[in-house]
């Protein structure tokens, strides 16, 4: 088994269009949830989200690539562009042949489907654009990547709702561990913020209409939120070969399907998850310092999540730090797990410890150090990422200092 | 619209949700007596929704600090009573 390492990150979401200004927003425990600004959306009652501002496609990409380029492919190209830059690595040759790009969207094209269901239902029109169908289509992300930056090995897209990116970045190890691929391009995005996307959540009741404050006793649902987050992970001795800096190392990850119900989360099903990921790891329980939670902020998951850890940890649970972005950047859906992985990355990096932030009031259903409102310093040598989808289909990471 | 035309449509809804004859429905049954667990009261509250035009004020996270008491079927019966006077 070869090991895996990360050898670069890229990131565009609410709190920054890169991972350094991501990465400061978190620090300081910045909120990237705002009034949405988008057509129709006086008719919403939700109205708040974690928009991407002042990201202007035009000038980016050229008048036949945005005939092509959904919004979610947008946000992946600029997310996998930085990612590979940082990276160093080129793809030619035996590498181009073997490696590959795995991504996870839940959504896919939605703001094309939107716009095109508008045109025809709304406006009353016969005549769609010739490209609508591979401007929608969930791997236009994945495909755009790989025809970009020369990939030519296993390419495909996961869609497991909330958890996709972690689905999609678990394959991506386990492709790169078996020796199967020297390097994949991994992660996902998600771009849901538009009439038609919002309409849906709003549907099922579950979303705030002022803030999303994960493990806050005051909680009152979540808030989406949109972007990428695309990484390199390389194979160890490949990485070093060519003197790669190494952000960190991962080290295993569990997957795990709740077979019970299509929305309400289980504690069994996420602690089998995470239990999982320490066992493929191979590291003890105790040497977990920081998990970057599913957290979406609404009362089911957080208490639920807060168990599973409790089960999980025993009295170490008490010992460590946990804490959700998602009060910042907001849910990204099937994009989130990548961006949340910054939050990792940071911790066992940089040794900051990303806040949970909008924290009021404590719950006792959710008694762990969720790191309220400010960042903390602190030295980490394991960390986790949990996500936990609509569907009951969970995936978890573990990543490592190197 | 009657305060008797509205107890008849709602507990025509409830009881279309809970899979039960309306006579089954009581003004004093609580929904988790009549077996409609969070996701089958979301879709309840949308079909009232639909049926009266109106806009229930429903958040799941915090089902008892909304405006709208789902308390009993005669809780939700008094607020809908007052949304469609309200919303008129």
């Amino acid at each position: 088994m070869k090991r895996v390492v990360i050898t670069g990150a890229g990131t565009i979401n609410a709190l920054g269009h890169s991972v350094p200004d991501t990465l400061d927003a978190m620090r300081e425990g910045r909120c990237g949830i705002g009034e949405l600004d988008f057509r129709d959306v006086e008719r919403l009652s939700i109205r708040i989200g974690g928009q991407v501002r002042g990201f202007e496609a035009e000038g980016r990409f050229n008048r036949q690539q945005m005939t092509l380029y959904d919004r979610f492919t947008q946000f992946t190209l600029t997310a996998a562009r930085e990612a590979i830059e940082q990276s160093g690595i080129t793809f030619s040759g035996d590498l181009s042949a073997r490696s590959g790009v795995v991504l996870g969207t839940a959504g896919g094209g939605v703001s094309t489907w939107d716009d095109n269901y508008r045109s025809v239902y709304e406006d009353g029109k016969n005549r769609v654009h010739p490209f609508v169908v591979p401007k929608l289509m969930n791997n236009a992300a994945a495909s755009h990547v790989s025809m970009e930056f020369n990939l030519k090995g296993p390419s495909f897209t996961v869609s497991t709702a909330c958890a996709s990116s972690n689905h999609a970045m678990a394959q991506a190890f386990q492709m790169v561990r078996s020796g199967m691929a020297p390097a994949m391009i991994t992660g996902g995005s998600e771009s849901m913020l538009c009439f038609g996307g919002v309409k849906a959540w709003e549907g099922l009741r579950v979303m705030s209409r002022d803030a999303c404050r994960p493990f806050s006793a005051n909680r009152n649902g979540m808030v989406q939120g949109e972007g990428a987050g695309v990484f390199v992970f390389e194979d160890y001795d490949h990485a070093r070969a060519r003197g790669a800096d190494i952000l960190c190392e991962v080290i295993g990850f569990a997957m795990s399907s709740d077979a019970s119900d299509i929305v309400m989360p289980s504690k069994q099903g996420a602690a089998r998850a995470i239990s999982g990921a320490l066992a493929d790891a191979r590291i003890a329980a105790d040497r977990v310092g920081y998990i970057n939670a599913h957290g979406t902020g609404t009362a089911a998951n957080d208490k639920t999540e807060c168990a599973a850890v409790a089960d999980v940890f025993g009295p170490h649970a008490d010992n460590l730090m946990m804490s959700s972005t998602k009060s910042m950047h907001g849910h990204l859906i099937g994009g989130t797990g990548a961006v949340e992985l910054l939050a990792c990355i940071m911790a066992l990096r940089d040794g900051v410890i990303a806040p949970t932030i909008g924290y009021e009031e404590p719950d006792p259903e959710c008694a762990l150090d969720i790191v309220p409102n400010e960042a903390r310093e602190a030295d980490v040598d394991v960390a986790l990422s949990n996500a936990f989808a609509f569907g009951g289909l969970n995936a978890v990471l573990a990543l490592k200092r190197v | 619209m009657s305060t008797n035309e509205i107890e008849d449509k709602v507990i025509g809804i409830i009881a279309e949700q809970a899979v039960l004859e309306p006579s089954d429905v009581t003004l004093d049954s609580t929904l988790e007596e009549l077996g409609i667990d969070s996701m089958g009261l979301v879709e309840s509250i949308f079909a009232i929704e639909e049926a009266f035009d109106i806009t229930v004020p429903f958040n799941a996270n915090e089902p008892d600090q909304s405006d709208f008491d789902i308390s009993s079927v005669k809780s939700i019966i008094a607020g809908i009573d007052r949304l469609v006077r309200e919303q008129a």
